[in-house]
């Protein structure tokens, strides 16, 4: 039995790159199938009945020709298109850190449904709370935990013994927390604050909704930033892109 | 973009200069492998001269052409015919991502304002930021007081968007009015096809008939 020729998912559009005179390569994220690439041609023309629907930050319906190489997107029909997100520079550029964070962190075929919901949810929380930084924490801690590298928070990774109400370590080689013993067992580690562990142990813990009304001064969100982007950057072995810019829009927003 | 690549293995009896020219060729946007073979084989048994004008053409694009110092279009004088010509309208700049667009714009002989060519849009991901495109120029071009209006000509894309939102949220402190082109549904589509966000635009943007 042969495959169908063709096939349809709904999928959220996290990374396009330009090809030929009007055609783009889209990497699409989904539900079943995980990450894929496929073609979309003439998408770059005024007149593209497809462009609309799969812009960027796009979550759609898609449907699929098989080809040789890539497959072919032969409909597209939008289920949300994130307009408030899109209206907004800040939103925008927040939304873009999730995607290319999904786009990094996994391969191609290999489906996480779990995954997929987190970033839609990600990106309709985003056009809901004002409390964006704890979102992208949320999601951060949530996707370690789907491409299976869950930080451990409660006990010392080393001695496993319960981590106690004081300063203790987060390491990003062991992947989890050092108790005050045992951090000189390795050569990096970030000091963690009581605050700072209760908080990210409440994100692991809990969907979005239920802490979204937690306040955070901004040192301990910094604090919180500066433990998870590190881990994020262990992991990769490399920058994430859009994070310079979306740095650069956070100064310039406090500037005004 | 790995796509293009061809492998030695593909030419494997073809004379070294050819299969330099062919992966030359194939770098170009739109042509693909075969094309590139056919274009290489094709000047192969064409004239010299016609070789050679292409070859020298090609390499005079790039010697005697330049960014225009206020706009930044492509020039072979010292300004560009646009910024040199005393009949434009000096007190308006239109914001376009790429000199091609100028062409466009040209085309339909509507707009008799000047350019301001960014070379590029802001895009994140691909760590292209403010400062990586032609904005702090594009402010210092500003400051002259002359400008009264800026039309903001980006793509329709996120790229374009995000651009115009941040030029937005830097030149409206400024005492320029700053407009936008209408966006909305493309002339000689159908409507049923329009995604969300083109018919919001549309709806948004309706005019009296
Ligand atoms: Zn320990
Ligand atoms: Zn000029």
């Amino acid at each position: 039995m042969s495959r169908p020729r063709t096939y349809q998912t709904e999928a959220i559009i996290i990374k396009k790159i330009k090809l030929g005179e009007a055609d783009r390569i889209l990497t699409l994220y989904t539900p079943i199938l995980g990450k894929i690439q496929a073609v979309a041609k003439g998408i770059r023309r005024p007149k593209s009945k497809l462009a609309g629907h799969l812009e960027l930050l796009t979550h759609s319906t898609v449907s699929f020709a098989r080809g040789r190489n890539l497959d072919t997107i032969i409909g597209s029909q939008t289920i949300d298109s994130f307009l408030p997100l899109k209206s907004d520079l800040s939103l925008t550029a927040y939304a873009l850190y999730t995607t290319e964070l999904i786009n990094q962190f996994t391969a191609e075929y290999i489906e996480n449904r779990p995954l997929f919901q987190l970033l839609l949810e990600t990106l309709h929380q985003l056009c809901l709370t004002d409390n964006r930084e704890l979102l992208l924490r949320h999601f951060e801690l949530h996707l370690f935990k789907e491409i299976g590298y869950r930080p451990q928070l409660r006990e010392c990774v080393v001695c496993r013994q319960p981590l106690q109400p004081v300063l203790n370590y987060f390491s990003s080689d062991t992947g989890g927390m050092l108790c005050p013993d045992c951090r000189l067992t390795q050569t990096i580690v970030y000091p963690l604050s009581v605050d700072a562990l209760k908080v990210l142990r409440w994100l692991q813990d809990n969907d979005f909704i239920t802490i979204s009304r937690l306040k955070i001064e901004p040192k301990l969100s910094h604090e919180l930033e500066r433990v998870s982007r590190n881990y994020i950057k262990y992991l990769l072995e490399r920058e994430v892109k859009s994070v310079a810019w979306l740095d650069s829009l956070k100064q310039s927003t406090q500037l005004i | 973009m790995k796509e293009k690549v061809i492998s030695n293995q593909s030419l494997p009896s073809t004379a070294e200069p050819i299969q330099r020219l062919v992966q030359e060729l194939n770098k170009l946007p739109g042509i693909g492998p075969k094309n590139a073979q056919r274009l290489a084989y094709y000047l192969l048994r064409a004239p010299e001269e016609q070789t050679q004008l292409l070859a020298e053409t090609i390499a005079s694009i790039k010697q005697q052409t330049t960014l225009c110092p206020i706009c930044f279009n492509v020039t072979d004088t010292d300004h560009c015919l646009i910024c040199r010509n005393p009949e434009r309208d000096q007190t308006k700049v239109c914001i376009v991502e790429q000199p091609q667009d100028i062409l466009a714009l040209e085309h339909t002989r509507i707009y008799k304002g000047l350019y301001h060519v960014l070379h590029g849009a802001i895009s994140p991901t691909e760590g292209i930021g403010a400062n990586d495109i032609r904005i702090t120029e594009l402010l210092e071009r500003l400051k002259n007081n002359l400008v009264a209006e800026v039309i903001l000509a980006t793509n329709t894309n996120l790229e374009g968007e995000q651009t115009a939102l941040y030029l937005n949220h830097l030149i409206s402190p400024l005492d320029i009015k700053l407009t936008r082109l209408a966006q909305g549904l493309p002339f000689g589509t159908e409507l049923e096809y329009a995604d969300d966000i083109t018919i919001t635009r549309a709806f948004e943007g309706r005019q009296g008939f």
